[in-house]
């Protein structure tokens, strides 16, 4: 799986992308911040608060509930400014 | 059409591109963002805009179909600028053309409204304390929502 982070979240990772082979139990949104944030401190830090996390799969806005899996291009990012 | 780049943009030149090829365009409505240089009473120096290439001209292209199905608008164009930006300079134009301006005004509004949204971009601002990430305001996803009543897309 293809990850990308984008704005504070990028900060806070410290990485604009990484590819991660997620195990099969992680076939949510959900789980895999969970795993992620697992992954170590930084990643613990920038995903922390759901509430201010957005998620697009495959170049499309998600819900933490929908479905992802190793093929899929996940995007982490806080809410939108532009404009 | 749809313009993600980091250039200035021409707001004359691409009205006159747009009415020159359609004499039955009897309003245009033209919408441009600009860089304050205060925003919530902090002095902005400089901005800087990020993107989700892949995902912003994607998604820009859809949100411009579904505004030409739901208004009678002949045509449209949005220019996003992203990269380093300076107060006064231009971020974003929306033009929006229809046969009565009424279309044009709802078809324009619903555009930006989204941009401010939707549309995966990202400011930093940097101000004499140092630079840091916007936060994203209430009032836009207020002002985005009273299109959903028509809308899938949100």
């Amino acid at each position: 799986m293809k990850i990308l982070y984008f704005a504070w979240i990028q900060s806070k990772v410290g990485l604009s992308e990484e590819i991660v082979d997620i195990p099969d139990d992680i076939s949510t949104v959900r789980k895999l911040l969970e795993w992620l944030r697992q992954r170590g401190p930084q990643h613990a830090d920038a995903l922390r608060d759901e509430t201010v996390v957005r998620v697009a799969v495959n170049e499309e806005y998600a819900s933490l509930d929908a479905p992802v899996s190793n093929q899929d291009e996940v995007a982490l990012f806080p809410p939108v400014t532009g404009g | 059409m749809i313009q993600i780049q980091k250039e200035d943009f021409d707001v004359g030149a691409e009205i006159d591109k747009i009415s020159g090829i359609d004499r039955g365009i009897g309003a245009l409505v033209t919408f441009v963002g600009l860089v304050r240089d205060i925003n919530d009473g902090v002095a902005i120096t400089d901005m800087t805009l990020e993107h989700y290439p892949s995902m912003t001209k994607k998604k820009l292209e859809q949100i411009r179909t579904e505004a030409m199905e739901r208004w009678p608008i002949s045509h449209s164009l949005i220019i996003h600028r992203y990269g380093q930006l300076s107060p006064g300079d231009r971020v974003v134009l929306v033009i929006t053309a229809s046969a009565h301006r009424r279309s044009a005004f709802e078809a324009n509004e619903f555009l930006v409204d989204w941009l401010k949204t939707k549309a995966p971009f990202w400011k930093q601002e940097t101000t004499p304390e140092g630079s840091h990430w916007v936060s994203a305001r209430s009032s836009d996803d207020t002002a985005s929502a009273r299109w959903d009543k028509f809308s899938h897309e949100g």
